[in-house]
């Protein structure tokens, strides 16, 4: 059986192209599955949009409703009830396609994952067979309500109360939840809250119709105005004991377990947002003159379209790396447990890619729309143009499923307890790495062959970070954790080395597995290898800056950095350019 | 009531036609392949048809000529609904040859109704469907926008100049249809999509068949002039423009 990668383990470990899923290996039926969703959209979203966004009553979950037809609700979930039993993979192209949808993007991932999976991953049969299937048919619409006023980032101190009646038969909760999509057409709601004094959250399934339940009108939002957000009033409600799900005091996990895999989705909704910016970018620069000519002949417009195209490729390698990582991760466990703790196990698993995908994703397509707007110019900051809409609504994407400052943390601290706990041999190469610091001559990244060099120079990026989580687990010991700026400056790195890996796998694969043409693809792999050095570099400065007093080590230090951070030089004008006149003579995001 | 669908494979609408070969052959290299929409519609109303129980539609048969790289937009007209599919294993090189492969397999699996889009998106040539009914000496009706069923014969409703004709015809014949014939194409749903990879595909090898055809030269069009924006009010100067420049009036 193939070998399971294990969470975090890129950092210590050598691939081969071979290991990892790409986006060229879709089946017929994948993309069959794409064209439906895509089809979806062209006939029932697009011609909608501002329908959408001033929430027209009823329309927005007539949708879901159309959706469920098609079955796009129930892609993953298990046909027993009511779904397609598809694998991880495949609902992530979906969430790709459907992430271009604007608003309704965020109403169909709510409802399809944290709006349903709650039910599905940790229900009991009862609880999943009164559920699921309309859930999965859109019959109902499902929400998903953890954070309060009080509650965001730490969850776990919400005051939502839940307290048991005198017959037995009911929690009784009370209290209040904010920022809850599909809040204004939800019919099942997964609530978390604290029962009597517990210190730790339980999660329940309330419905729409349980008594004692109140609305806030829909927020006023900065983007995403078609979905529908509401806070929501307990008082005194209900629910009956049997809606407790998987047991007491087990919520926070839930939440935990649902925000990895909210991450990843969050991952390949970017990837369908970002690719319909970039047509939007081209579109418009291949019709705009100004100077006598189409402003797509201007070398800072191709470097911005390229650029908005290398990230996008980028994100898109490694989202359906870590996809393709969760589905195998299911297929080797499915004989000890059912798919469903089977799958939430992958997410706990992939938690350090879950977090890299949410926060590169989200900061990838805010990139790609913000330059969407300066190729508009002043067109881009009229509402008449699409990218103003997507400019508007790529900006939650780095607050919701866990802010980026959160997710940067979960990065290094996951990746500190495995290495920790000698899941894998992290801190021994970190020691390692540091030892040899003063031995360290000239630098490495004249290694012969294309990807061979790429190879060494990515595996030097892995360097530094090591040597860097090392200096600072010695230094802070279990105070670590409080430096979130040194933190931030790792993690930044890890970011990085995960991208540009999978990157460089996909485009080693592509050519040499696929026999497929791969020109554009080295040039998309040079900028980014690039400019991660000269990225990856200053982070690094900037973390040993930061706590590296003495000078002998602050030198090795700096020897150290230098040595790992070499990347061979690239002629980014002309390998930009290049991408560039390719998406400017397809018209459209073709890589 | 055995029905057949004629499907072809044909370019999306919106891709980048670019040519090769001296401007004598298309250039196929990155193309997206779609159902031809003429063929969906088709299609859509052989499924609404199948589907109204007191038509006794036994079965809907496609029926492509066209390489290996056909068999995805087979497999989505199997999605929509068809029972099964047959492509015949050539190239689609002109009108004439492609209608000779299709009536070859049609006469010898026998159907009661053939349909045909009246025409296709990227060569537009609208001769695929008589010519089908010229080889198999059937009857064709053609430019047919309304369909119904009712025992042995079919009710067509025709879109003629300034009106609407309403024939009737015996099966077995082939029917030509155009816009109208139904409301909007379908889009695949999952359980059809998880259906279709069951559903048998045949390949059967072509006839010999030599094509009529030699392609000279193909053209793109001219690009588009820029537009003139003209202030409404200045209607002097629209109408300098038309006279002088555009010389249209």
């Amino acid at each position: 059986m193939k070998k399971i990668v294990k969470g975090g383990e890129f950092m210590v470990q050598d691939l081969e192209p071979k290991d990892i899923f790409i986006p060229e290996e879709f089946d017929e039926e994948q993309k069959m599955i794409a064209e439906t969703c895509r089809d979806f959209l062209d006939t029932e979203v697009f011609p909608n949009l501002d329908k959408i966004d001033r929430q027209e009553e009823g329309f927005v979950r007539g949708l879901l409703d159309k959706a469920g037809e098609l079955g796009l609700l129930g892609i993953s979930t298990p046909e027993e009830y009511e779904g397609f039993g598809q694998s991880f993979v495949t609902s992530m192209l979906a969430s790709e396609v459907m992430g271009s949808a604007y608003s309704f993007a965020v109403t169909y991932s709510c409802h399809t994952g944290i709006g349903s999976m709650p039910i599905l991953y940790f229900g009991n049969e009862e609880q999943k067979q009164k559920y699921i299937p309309k859930l999965s048919t859109g019959e109902w619409a499902g929400a998903y309500c953890l954070t309060e006023p009080g509650a965001g980032s730490d969850a776990n101190s919400g005051k939502t109360k839940a307290t048991l009646s005198e017959d037995g038969k009911h929690y009784i909760l009370n209290g209040q939840k904010m920022w809850i999509t599909n809040t204004g057409f939800g019919d099942i709601f997964t609530v978390f809250a604290k029962i009597d004094n517990d210190r730790v959250l339980s999660a329940f399934i309330v419905e729409r119709d349980f008594p004692g339940i109140t609305f806030n009108p829909e927020e006023k939002k900065l983007g995403i105005k078609g979905s529908s957000t509401r806070q929501i009033f307990f008082e005194n409600t209900p629910v009956p004991v049997e809606n407790l799900l998987w047991g007491r005091g087990k919520g926070f996990r839930i939440a935990l377990d649902i925000l990895h895999m909210g991450r990843i989705k969050l991952g390949g909704n970017v990837i369908g947002a970002a690719k319909m910016a970039i047509d939007q970018s081209v579109n418009y620069s291949n019709e705009r003159k100004q100077f006598g000519k189409e402003i797509s002949n201007f070398g800072a417009i191709k470097y911005k379209l390229a650029e908005q195209a290398i990230r996008t490729f980028a994100n898109e390698s490694a989202v359906y790396r870590a996809s393709k990582n969760v589905d195998e991760f299911v297929e080797a466990h499915i004989e000890e447990m059912s798919k469903e703790e089977a799958i939430v196990k992958a997410f706990e698993e992939y938690a350090i890619e879950a977090a890299i995908l949410k926060v590169y994703g989200s900061e990838a397509l805010d990139y790609v729309v913000d330059e969407g707007v300066q190729i508009h110019g002043g067109m881009g900051y009229s509402a008449e143009m699409p990218i103003e809409r997507g400019y508007r609504d790529s900006r939650i994407n780095r607050i919701f499923e866990g802010t980026n400052e959160i997710n940067r943390l979960v990065t290094i601290d996951t990746l500190n307890k495995r290495g920790a706990k000698k899941d894998y041999d992290l801190y021994a190469q970190g020691e390692a790495i540091v030892a040899g610091l003063s031995e360290l001559d000239g630098c490495n990244c004249c290694v012969e062959g294309y990807y061979e060099n790429k190879k060494a120079t990515i595996n030097n990026f892995k360097s530094i970070a090591k040597m860097l989580l090392q200096a600072v687990s010695t230094t802070f010991g279990r105070k670590m954790m409080d430096e979130q700026e040194i933190l931030n400056n790792i993690a930044n790195i890890v970011m990085r080395v995960y991208v540009a890996e999978s990157t460089m796998l996909r485009v080693q694969k592509k050519e040499k597995v696929l026999a497929q043409d791969v020109a554009l693809n080295k040039d998309m792999l040079d900028v980014l290898v690039y400019d991660s050095a000269e990225y990856i570099r200053k982070e690094a400065k900037d973390c040993i800056n930061s706590f590296v007093e003495d000078e002998e080590q602050h030198k090795l230090f700096m020897k150290g950095i230098k040595h790992y951070s070499c990347a061979k030089g690239v002629n980014v004008k002309d390998a930009r350019r290049s991408i560039a006149e390719k998406l400017i003579e397809e018209n459209k995001y073709c890589f | 009531m055995k029905l057949v669908v004629c499907l072809g494979n044909v370019p999306d609408t919106t891709t980048k036609v670019k040519f090769g070969d001296d401007g004598t052959a298309f250039d196929k290299t990155g193309v997206q392949w779609i159902i031809n929409p003429w063929d969906e519609l088709a299609l859509t109303r052989a499924m609404e048809l199948k589907e109204d129980a007191g038509n006794a539609v036994s079965s809907v048969t496609l029926i492509t000529v066209g390489p290996k790289e056909a068999e995805p937009t087979m497999r989505k007209a199997l999605a929509i609904g068809a029972d099964d599919a047959i492509r015949v294993n050539a190239e689609p090189t002109d009108a004439y040859t492609v209608a000779s492969q299709l009536a070859g397999v049609i006469k010898e699996k026998g159907f009661d109704l053939v349909m045909c889009g009246i025409e296709s998106s990227d060569y537009n040539g609208a001769a695929v469907g008589s010519m089908v009914a010229e080889f198999l000496e059937l009857p064709s009706v053609s430019a047919v926008s309304g369909m119904s069923i009712a025992g042995e014969e079919v009710e067509m409703t025709r879109d003629i100049d300034g009106g609407k004709e309403i024939v009737s015809v015996q099966t077995p014949f082939v029917a030509v249809v155009q816009k109208g014939i139904t409301k909007e194409p379908r889009i695949p749903a999952m359980r059809g999509i998880m259906m279709a990879r069951k559903k048998p595909l045949a390949v059967v090898e072509p006839t010999q068949v030599d094509a009529l055809t030699d392609f000279t030269k193909f053209e793109l069009p001219q690009p588009k002039a820029p537009c003139k924006m003209v202030d409404p009010e200045n209607v002097a100067e629209l109408v300098e423009f038309l006279q002088n420049e555009a010389k249209v009036l």
